[in-house]
């Protein structure tokens, strides 16, 4: 089976527990996709599919385009991506669709890939998270990127230093996002946490690559929450 | 509806129409230790902040000459229930000029609410 779905970033909201914690849940929309072209081993030296996201309206498409979809025979979609098959699983067909309740379920872990937001031209202390200065006390260094280099030697800025400019608008991979619900009548993922990007943005729900081990609750710990509790209560009865 | 709604809808509880300037009840469940009890915590909305399942209240009151807030989330299942005891008159969505006022200057005139058409 496949690995990942195409989904569209709808937009956040709180979900009670039993307890009255709240947690902090991202919706999206995920597929319904289809298969666009199969890739194998033989043809392309690895396994894979290009899935392809079916929204309400088709996408307009150019000619050589549309002769893609047709070998396919599937409606043009807007957005195309390549996710990796399961090792050892059947891969599906050309044509084939693919919904969220196949690929993912409850408590699995995942990542998400999207386009974070732009947020236009920023200095050093924001995008790079460079300390900056003081403020006061007579300081005159505040938010300045400071030195960049030396000068007769090298004479020249070394490639790759950390500077002001455009920020945002990155490709960015959030991972081990823990999935709270899967809604297979609504093609909806409902995950905890934030996930990059506004609402509305397409992005790439896989599962996780490095999944972590859920966290245990450490057992003497927990017999020790417990010899308390029923102290303070024996306490209480005595003052009855 | 949109698919927010949606989720949230399932999460909504059903709660009497509460607006600032009613003094409620608000019963609290309270967990300790393996057994639940009911808490009342009672005082005054002093504001309130909507928005589907993520809607929440304010309530103030005086204890024991300190005043004490606390926000609930509207649609918590911590909460059992919630009774309105009074309401008054007040001309604004938000009531936080009471925290400077105490003692006799923060009494409220009552006002009979009319029930909800």
């Amino acid at each position: 089976m496949v690995t990942g779905l195409i989904g569209r970033k709808i937009g956040m909201t709180q979900l009670f527990q039993q307890d009255g914690t709240v947690t902090p849940g991202t919706l999206i929309k995920t597929g319904p996709c289809v298969v666009v072209q199969k890739k194998t081993a033989q043809t392309d030296g690895y396994e894979a599919v290009q899935l392809g996201l079916v929204e309400e309206r088709p996408a307009r498409v150019k000619k050589p385009l549309a002769g893609h979809f047709k070998k396919a025979n599937v409606p043009p979609t807007r957005v195309r991506r390549e996710v990796a098959v399961a090792k050892g699983a059947e891969s599906p067909n050309a044509g084939d669709q693919v919904l969220v309740s196949a690929v993912f379920n409850n408590g699995d872990r995942v990542d998400v890939i999207g386009v974070s937001r732009g947020k236009g031209f920023q200095g050093v202390v924001r995008r790079h998270n460079f300390r900056g200065g003081a403020a006061t006390h007579g300081s005159m260094f505040h938010r300045a990127p400071g030195s960049i280099g030396a000068s007769s030697f090298p004479s020249r800025v070394v490639k790759g230093m950390r500077a002001a400019g455009r920020m945002g608008g990155d490709r960015v991979t959030t991972r081990n996002l823990k999935i709270v619900s899967v809604d297979a009548e609504n093609n909806l993922l409902i995950v905890r946490g934030a996930v990059p990007g506004a609402p509305g943005g397409y992005v790439v729900v896989r599962k996780a690559l490095t999944a972590k081990p859920e966290p245990q609750v450490q057992v003497e710990k927990a017999s020790k929450m417990v010899a308390k509790s029923s102290k303070s209560g024996g306490a209480k009865k005595g003052k009855k | 509806m949109t698919a927010v709604e949606t989720v949230e809808q399932a999460q909504l509880v059903a709660r009497p129409d509460i607006r600032p300037g009613d003094t409620v009840r608000v019963h609290v469940k309270v967990r300790e230790g393996d057994k639940e009890r009911i808490q009342i915590y009672e005082g005054m909305v002093i504001g309130m902040h909507r928005g589907g399942a993520r809607a929440t209240f304010t309530v103030r009151k005086v204890s024991f000459g300190q005043g004490v807030e606390r926000i609930f989330p509207l649609h918590s299942p911590v909460i059992d229930k919630i009774d309105v005891v009074r309401t008054a008159r007040v001309r604004r969505a938000k009531l936080y000029f009471l925290r400077a006022l105490k003692g006799k200057a923060a009494r409220m005139k009552e006002q009979k609410r009319q029930p909800a058409s």
